[in-house]
């Protein structure tokens, strides 16, 4: 993956919801950059959720029914 | 230096619930429309809202726009302008209705009717017993009209400019707007697009609070454009404040967690609420605890290396309560504050989450501007609606669920405004000044060439820190000054941020730079207009001037932020309709 796709998937970090901002952001700056392309892949497919859905998800409040997701939205919770 | 011009209509800057309606409303008159979002338009804060939409359906127990019209005017302080609110309460049943009729999934009676639930502040009878007018679907209110008013435009042939950034206001020599520059994320391009009315539908500027519960695109983006282009801003001094958010972080703590008997101490262990409201305690009204807490900051008795939080406390309720009876607060508390609410207390400051002033604006969504003795001279070819807007509707405190509300009248109002103006006014675009771009160019060329300049992270958390102690929920005179000059000089810094990236494309660095440019005229244009204000109505809470004074103080400030000035003018005490609600003392 080239550098300028690296760099739009981390601008479409940004959300409507302050709590994903900041759980996204922190994954951005300690987690993405050891990323392989498989991963970043993984995680630009997890952000195409809408923002209500993916805070749901993060909070484990509800199960992600797409299982292909689930791998992604595991490791951005286990982030602290 | 030229660049690309392209030309439509209307051109629409953010894409939440107000920038969507408009954009609708021009879409579907035939008008060319296009719309600017700095993200994809479904993931605009509006999707944070969760509580619903009022209007006075009168579908679950009787209810009437007058009743309403009087909430919001109360709500408001008087501070809020009469015709404007008419407006607004005569239009929800109707914009409401439209939104059911667009698909937007509400949750209903048995006969089908929408539901309405019960919300603070909505009264029956002018303010005697509460009635149920929120209108919700299910906790996702803002989320289902963003996706419904979304799904509408791409149907009606809006055009979408997702992921620009617009930079400036173009007026012409007569003072007309006829366009904006705008950043293309994706190529780094700055482009003019002409048009013959532009709508600001920006959104909120919380990022200026180092405490709030606004996403980090809220940024205040289209009043600093307007400061820039020398239009005023009205009643920044006005912001909604909650008491318990994440220290450091903003993010909400239910009002629940003191209702469940959590309990709020200081630095030295003392649970100071005894102190200031010795019978509710804890349990206090908002307004009251976010004074005590700010105030135990103030005095030095904060929390942390810097003292600038107060503790509330859980542990005591035990695992079973925090996990059974405050579902979430566990997982927040640990997320975003790094602590188990089981064994630690949480860090928590008041966190700010809606700002009540904004771009001056009449219920026609046309902004207006002072010129000679008239203080409301519609700027040509402007408009302004939601929460970037002033109307005013909200006057000094927003009533809950009239965000919302705002968003989809005063979007549609301005929108059909915009297909007059264009049909009658402005049937063709004026022309496009040589040096329309130069203004933006020279701001990105000052931010590439930048040197020995300081981080714009750096800034930021200055400025954010200045504004969350010095007009946060405690103001009194003497803290205001010194934020005034504070935050002066923090402004100046602001001037000379530098970028170690300089790449073109998606850039993120330049974007979050571009972003303080417009945040740090929200802030200044706050303090000053806070520092001004010798009394206490609404949301601002002025400890030295404790009483509301409407004989000096009924009036909306109006903030110019090329000469960092004040004016006055006063509030629209005349309804559209109906008799004027004469100002009372504001008790619930």
């Amino acid at each position: 993956m080239d550098e300028v796709e690296k760099k739009r998937i981390v601008w479409r970090s940004r959300r409507g919801l302050l709590e994903l901002d900041i759980q996204l952001e922190r994954f951005v700056r300690d987690v993405l950059p050891g990323f392989s392309d498989t991963e970043w892949l993984a995680y630009s497919q997890m952000l195409l959720l809408s923002d209500n859905d993916l805070l749901d998800y993060l909070n484990g409040k509800v199960p992600c029914p797409d299982q292909s997701l689930v791998p992604m939205i595991e490791r951005v919770r286990a982030q602290r | 230096m030229s660049v690309p011009v392209r030309k439509f209509d209307a051109v629409i800057v953010g894409a939440g619930g107000a920038g969507l309606r408009a954009a609708l409303q021009l879409s579907e008159a035939g008008l060319k429309t296009a719309v600017l979002s700095k993200v994809f338009p479904t993931r605009s804060h509006t999707v944070a809202a969760q509580g619903g939409i009022s209007a006075s359906l009168g579908n679950v127990q009787e209810d009437k726009w007058e009743w309403h019209m009087y909430d919001t005017v109360k709500g408001s302080d008087w501070l809020g302008d009469q015709d404007a609110i008419e407006f607004m309460c005569r239009q929800a049943p109707e914009v409401v209705v439209e939104l059911e009729h667009f698909g937007m999934p509400f949750d209903r009676l048995e006969n089908g009717k929408i539901y309405q639930r019960p919300f603070g502040g909505h009264m029956a009878e002018f303010g005697k017993t509460p009635v149920q007018r929120a209108c919700a679907a299910a906790d996702r209110t803002g989320h289902a009209m963003l996706h419904t008013l979304y799904q509408r435009n791409v149907r009606a042939n809006t055009q979408f400019f997702v992921e620009w950034m617009a930079l400036d206001l173009i007026r012409d020599a007569d003072g007309d707007v006829i366009g904006v520059t705008a950043l293309e994320m994706e190529t780094g391009e700055t482009y003019v697009l002409h048009a013959k009315a532009v709508l600001f539908a920006t959104g909120g500027a919380g990022r200026i609070y180092s405490a709030s519960t606004n996403a980090f695109i809220n940024t205040g983006d289209g009043l600093g454009m307007t400061v820039r282009a020398g239009i005023p801003l009205e009643d920044m001094e006005f912001w909604q404040f909650h008491p318990t958010g994440v220290a450091g972080a903003g993010v909400l703590i239910t009002e629940g967690v003191r209702g469940e008997g959590g309990i709020l101490l200081n630095a030295n262990g003392e649970r100071f609420m005894e102190r200031y409201a010795p019978n509710a305690k804890d349990l206090a009204s908002r307004d009251v605890v976010s004074r005590a807490m700010a105030l135990e900051i103030l005095e030095g008795r904060g929390c942390g290396k810097e003292k600038d939080h107060v503790l509330l406390k859980l542990d005591h309720l035990g695992p079973e309560i925090i996990n059974h009876r405050l579902p979430g607060i566990r997982e927040i508390a640990i997320k975003f504050a790094g602590v188990d609410p089981i064994k630690d207390p949480i860090p928590v400051v008041p966190t700010t989450h809606y700002m009540m002033g904004g771009i001056p604006a009449n219920y026609k969504g046309e902004v207006v501007a002072p010129q000679g003795d008239n203080p409301e001279v519609r700027v040509n070819g402007f408009y302004a609606a939601g929460e970037c807007a002033c109307a005013s509707v909200h006057g000094a405190n927003r009533l809950g669920t009239n965000s919302l509300l705002d968003l989809v009248v005063f979007g549609k109002s301005a929108g059909n405004s915009m297909i007059e103006f264009i049909r009658n006014e402005r049937k063709d675009w004026k022309p496009l000044p040589e040096n329309a771009a130069d203004f933006s160019l020279a701001r990105l060329a000052r931010l590439e060439n930048q040197t020995d300049g300081e981080e714009v992270a750096d800034v930021r958390n200055a400025m954010q820190k200045c504004v969350q102690l010095r007009a946060g929920v405690f103001r009194n005179d003497e803290n205001l000054a010194k934020g005034v000059a504070e935050i002066k000089e923090i402004a100046e810094r602001a001037k000379r941020t530098q970028i170690k990236d300089k790449s073109k494309v998606w850039n993120t660095a330049r974007t979050e730079a571009l972003e303080l440019e417009n945040l740090i005229e929200v802030a200044v244009a706050t303090l000053i207009s806070a520092e001004a204000r010798k009394e206490s109505r609404g949301a601002h809470a002025q400890d030295d001037h404790p009483e509301r004074h409407d004989d000096e103080w009924m009036k909306h400030t109006l903030y110019d932020g090329q000469n960092r000035t004040l004016s006055y003018k006063p509030v629209h005490t005349q309804p559209l309709s109906v008799e004027y609600i004469a100002p009372q003392k504001r008790v619930y």
